[in-house]
């Protein structure tokens, strides 16, 4: 049998955002939480180590044919004329797909336009000869092999009646473009006079900083394997918003929307790059046009000109301070580049809006529209960048005050969120700085520049406050299905890019329904099953764990129903009993337990199965909800060369509960290291002349090596939030906020230089 | 990536037979530069004569010397004892270029004929005089931080990316070829060229030419030689600059014999001769290093991105050269 909750979510027991805790906080302390926040390894390690984890471009088809990209090679115009005569003729090719002979189609919707809307641009995808962006595919080649595809690809031949184009920044910044809104938030907030007080203040920090652009890179290149049974649509996708993709794929074929699955079970990295981009729709297309399956797999060059990355900004931060040092002024502003048909504005200014105390407030961030591939998320966007000008400029006040970076983020700590005016749920943030600077040795650091050296190497250290927003999406599910043996099954259309989602959440629902690791299966990675929300804004965890708890309370009321009046839980309700040790009990009755696998039998079930939708998140109205983390930087740069090499790294983390000791680590490292690339090594090279990337290459676009990474340590309070589920927030973005301004701090203290503008090269340091 | 035929030789004869008369056709060492210029179409051999099969032995000589064949691979001349011990700039300048794993499949050979990383060259869609005689250099006013400040001219500034060559360039090596004219030997510093108005053409190299074998002659001031490559991330990325260097100082502190090219500074591997000239009979000082590394790059010229390496490049030489002198005394 199977129940579905009914939409009366106020009853006595049931939890409600913001005005109950999740029950699973009361087990806690002296009953605990069994395998919750133990290091789990990953469940599907041994899979993936085995070669045995199927990835989106490994899915076998009978007639499957492999497809290539010829990409446009100007930024704005007209394609005049599209050669496809030589590709058609090689060896081995199916068919070329242009916008003269592409299925008709609707434009993708940019996402959170509406509830199915996946698109990361709303430009039509290969339905006229309009050029947008360098780097835009003209063509699409099907053949019976890869390397056949791929070179009938480089046979198409395209010339273009070129328009102008702004493809710099400088120019395009000249004309800036307020936003009504960032999503979702006032692109300006305001108190007090901010500029009025800043002229008057005792002590005045007024700097630029710059970040370039950035690409994704991924281990694992994006792929799909696409198949059409009918007017069926069928995708192994590398995804991180399954629903989402579906809908929107069903909205583009114009199909009903149970018509289109889309599965994902294993993402070799996400970070916000692995969403709906144009080579799933043109795969999609393709396979129709040929009548038979279709691989596509972008090669590097590809993801460097289809997929977007994190856009340029170039912000402005000044701050007035009174001699003791507390805040007069807090000025954050700036401009990021973007398009006219993509809508990620790269939020710098939102880890200013909840973090320090200040008299007046200043905020305000506009887009300079270019022509070039749609930016999109990636790790952190807005607080990666923006927190690297914010505790820059931090650093560079504490310095002017004569006060320790830490001492004086401790006089400006806020007893409610300054712009907003709420409650924090829960915030450590000194705490987390205490027992990083315990740890890290900050005692050792000299206030002043140039004081530690070894041989030609500048020893310094730095600090920086890592920050990142606590979000639940709405509108997920989870069904919960219990066998007559014991087993139980939770199932979520939600994604593993690797981050261990399914470990985390077997842990999950084996503390919460207090059964055994081994007797728990987590379903996720396909839309057949209940809705899931996107993993992104590190909010997956939270929002299956509201969906859990929905789906576990129908569990228990309808186990309550079955166990019926010759149960020890005979006139019992949800209110009055909790689950553990394989069953239901009590809360303050020990001897009033039947356990499932009991009820079952007794009731003469083979099974059953609740589904629930998660309840609103109430909690992010109510309260204001984010993590934080202590970033502690040592660096030791040559006096000869200017090269900076990261000596030592921690990271003490105030994140809610952890989950997952291992997990989570390894997030917080990968945050970090991702960081430590920010810092010291990546920018994508867009020629200004052409609109061009010109370094599309894992060669010459240079995430940090093995050798660029030195030993991590991570910390965390491990204290959980009273209104997140579980108590856990977020924990896959926050660890890449703060590195860049750790690092740039590190790099001041110990060369005398501040360097405000990303990468920090050796150049900018000789 | 074009069609193309594959061959695989067993001799240096056969090699040359498979490829006679076609210049379309490539030999084929370790291919971790060749094959990815095949893949972005920048070069479209009709066939491939793989030379791996060719001798890659690595024989000391009787006059103290070294003969290494030219399919030896990089992580084997690396960790030879002899090289260690003799010649530790050579060691050294492998090991800190590329990979592990690409140093496993490249070959000496090839090595020395890699082509420049310059992104223009290798993207289709721009202007390279050295892809596409003609057609411009987008790398000029481009992105060229890695581009050369000595020896350039207005039709190319791309460099030489090897770091092996480096080293052997301050050794005097000598290239031993075989080809359709015959065998003869080239010094390594005369076999690449300078772009000029012909910057497609790398190297003296006649065609069907093919390196057969690296000769290094004794150079007993070798022992004590080093290299330093400077870079952008720790590993796994070309040399802004790099040094390699040899130094002898007497027991009144003068400059016996010195050793010096660079890396990342040019169209092929630069031999620092000016630097050298003034450096010998010179008291083994900050000073006369300072002098001679001002002397070596008198005629630099920076471009928008890469001014910054000429006072780069002097520097590594001064600290280069310190640290042999450290080691000296």
């Amino acid at each position: 049998m199977s129940a579905h909750s009914d939409p009366a979510s106020a009853r006595p027991g049931r939890w409600q955002p913001a005005v109950t805790q999740d029950p699973i906080l009361r087990k806690h302390g002296a009953q605990g939480n069994g395998p919750l926040g133990q290091p789990v390894s990953r469940i599907e390690g041994p899979l993936k180590v085995q070669g045995k984890a199927r990835f989106a471009a490994e899915f076998p088809y009978e007639g499957l044919c492999y497809a290539a990209l010829a990409f446009s090679t100007i930024a704005r115009g007209r394609i005049t004329t599209l050669d496809t005569a030589a590709a058609e003729a090689a060896p081995g090719v199916v068919l070329v797909m242009t916008h003269r002979n592409a299925p008709r189609m609707k434009a993708p919707s940019l996402m959170m336009s509406s509830p199915t809307a996946a698109g990361a641009s709303e430009l039509p995808v290969m339905q006229d000869d309009q050029i947008h962006w360098n780097g835009q595919p003209i063509a699409v080649v099907l053949a019976e092999t890869q390397e056949q595809a791929d070179h009938a690809a480089s046979l198409v031949r395209a010339e273009y009646a070129a328009l102008p184009a702004v493809t710099s920044f400088d120019d395009a910044k000249k004309t800036p473009r307020q936003l009504d809104n960032i999503l979702g938030q006032p692109p300006v907030v305001e108190i007090g006079d901010a500029e009025a007080a800043l002229k008057a203040a005792e002590v005045r920090v007024d700097q630029i900083y710059r970040t370039p652009r950035h690409n994704h890179n991924a281990i694992e290149l994006h792929a799909a394997t696409v198949a059409w049974t009918g007017d069926e649509l069928r995708v192994h996708d590398a995804s991180q918003l399954l629903d989402l993709t579906a809908g929107q794929l069903a909205d583009i074929f114009g199909l009903e929307a149970d018509k289109v699955r889309v599965s994902s079970p294993y993402v070799g990295g996400g970070f916000g790059g692995k969403c709906l981009w144009d080579h799933q729709i043109l795969a999609c297309a393709a396979a129709r046009l040929a009548g038979r399956p279709v691989r596509i797999m972008l090669s590097r060059e590809g993801v460097f000109r289809i997929v977007g990355g994190r856009t340029l900004t170039e912000q402005r931060v000044a701050l007035g301070a009174s001699a003791d040092g507390r805040l007069d002024a807090l000025i954050h502003t700036g401009i990021v580049a973007m398009t006219t048909h993509n809508s990620c504005p790269e939020q710098f200014t939102f880890p200013t809006r909840h973090l320090y105390a200040a008299k007046t407030v200043r905020l305000a961030q506009a887009v300079a529209d270019m022509d070039m591939v749609a930016n999109t998320f990636m790790r952190a966007p807005g607080e990666s960048v923006g927190t690297f000008a914010l505790e820059c400029a931090i650093d560079e006040l504490a310095e002017k005050l004569g006060l320790d970076p830490i001492e004086l983020r401790r006089r400006i700590e806020p007893d409610k969120d300054p712009t907003s005016g709420k409650p924090f749920s829960s915030r450590h943030l000194i705490e987390a700085y205490e027992k990083g600077a315990a740890r890290f040795g900050w005692d050792r650091r000299s206030p002043t520049p140039r004081q530690r050296r070894d041989g030609e190497w500048l020893i310094g250290m730095g600090c920086a406050t890592a920050t990142y927003p606590y979000h639940r999406f709405p509108g997920g599910a989870a069904r919960i299905r219990l066998t007559a043996g014991g087993h139980v099954t939770v199932s979520t259309a939600v994604h593993d890019m690797g981050m261990g989602t399914a470990t985390v959440q077997i842990q999950h629902v084996a503390a919460r329904l207090g059964v055994p690791l081994g007797r728990v299966t987590f379903e996720y990675g396909d839309t057949t099953l209940p809705r899931g929300v996107i993993a992104g804004g590190s909010t997956q965890t939270a929002s299956v764990g509201g969906a859990v708890i929905a789906a576990t309370e129908v569990f228990v009321e309808e186990l309550l129903k079955l166990a019926g009046n010759d149960s020890p839980l005979a006139g019992l309700s949800l209110a009055d009993v909790e689950t553990r040790d394989g069953g239901i009990g009590h809360r303050d009755d020990p001897a009033r337990f039947e356990s499932y696998e009991s009820i079952l039998r007794r009731s003469g079930r083979d099974e059953l199965s609740c589904e629930a939708d998660a309840p609103p998140p109430a909690e992010m109205e109510a309260f204001s909800m984010h993590s934080y983390g202590a970033q502690f930087c040592e660096v030791r740069v040559s006096e000869i060369t200017g090269e900076t090499r990261v000596s030592r790294f921690l990271g003490s983390f105030d994140a809610g509960r952890i989950l997952n000791a291992k997990t989570a680590t390894s997030q917080f490292k990968g945050g970090i290291i991702m960081g430590l690339g920010l810092a010291l090594t990546e920018e994508t090279n867009f020629d200004p002349r052409t609109g061009r990337i010109v370094n599309a290459s894992l060669a010459e676009y240079h995430v940090p090596v093995q050798m660029d990474v030195p030993s991590i340590d991570i910390l965390y309070t491990d204290i959980p939030d009273p209104q997140a589920p579980m108590g856990a927030r977020g924990i896959g973005e926050i660890g890449i906020t703060g590195v860049g301004a750790a690092v740039a701090n590190a790099v001041y203290n110990a060369t005398g230089k501040r360097i405000r503008d990303l990468p920090i090269t050796l150049d900018k340091l000789m | 990536m074009n069609l193309f035929t594959y061959e695989r030789a067993s001799d240096a004869s056969g090699a040359i037979d498979l490829a006679r008369g076609n210049a379309a056709a490539r030999y084929l060492g370790g291919g971790t530069n060749l094959v990815d210029l095949m893949r972005e179409t920048v070069e479209r051999p009709d066939m491939l004569v793989d030379v791996t099969g060719l001798p890659g032995g690595i024989e000391p000589r009787a006059d103290g010397g070294l003969l290494i064949g030219a399919a030896a691979t990089n992580t084997a001349l690396a960790a030879d004892p002899h090289v260690r011990t003799h010649y530790p700039l050579l060691a050294r300048s492998i090991l800190a270029g590329a990979s592990a794993q690409i140093r496993n499949m490249a070959t000496v050979g090839g090595n020395i004929l890699q082509r420049t990383r310059c992104r223009y060259f290798y993207d289709t869609a721009a202007a390279c005089n050295k892809r596409q005689p003609g057609s411009g250099c987008d790398a000029r006013d481009g992105f060229n931080r890695y581009h050369a400040i000595l020896g350039a001219s207005p039709s190319c500034v791309a460099t030489h990316p090897s770091d092996m060559c480096v080293a052997l360039a301050a050794l005097d090596a000598m290239v031993q070829l075989d080809g359709p004219g015959g065998a003869r030997r080239l010094p390594l510093l005369d076999l690449h060229r300078l772009p000029g108005d012909r910057p497609d053409v790398e190297t003296e190299l006649k065609p069907g030419e093919l390196i057969t074998a690296v000769e290094i002659p004794p150079l007993p001031i070798a022992r004590r030689s080093t290299y330093r490559k400077v870079r952008d991330r720790a590993s796994y990325a070309f040399a802004l600059v790099s040094v390699a260097a040899a130094l002898d100082v007497d027991d009144g502190g003068m400059v016996r014999e010195v050793r010096l090219a660079l890396g990342g500074v040019a169209h092929k591997p630069w031999r620092a001769s000016a630097a050298e000239a003034a450096l010998k009979g010179r008291p083994a000082t900050a000073e006369s290093f300072r002098a001679a590394a001002e002397a070596e790059l008198a005629a630099a010229a920076g471009l928008r991105d890469n001014a910054f390496k000429i006072e780069l490049a002097k520097r590594t030489i001064v600290a280069v050269l310190t640290d042999l002198k450290g080691e000296d005394a």
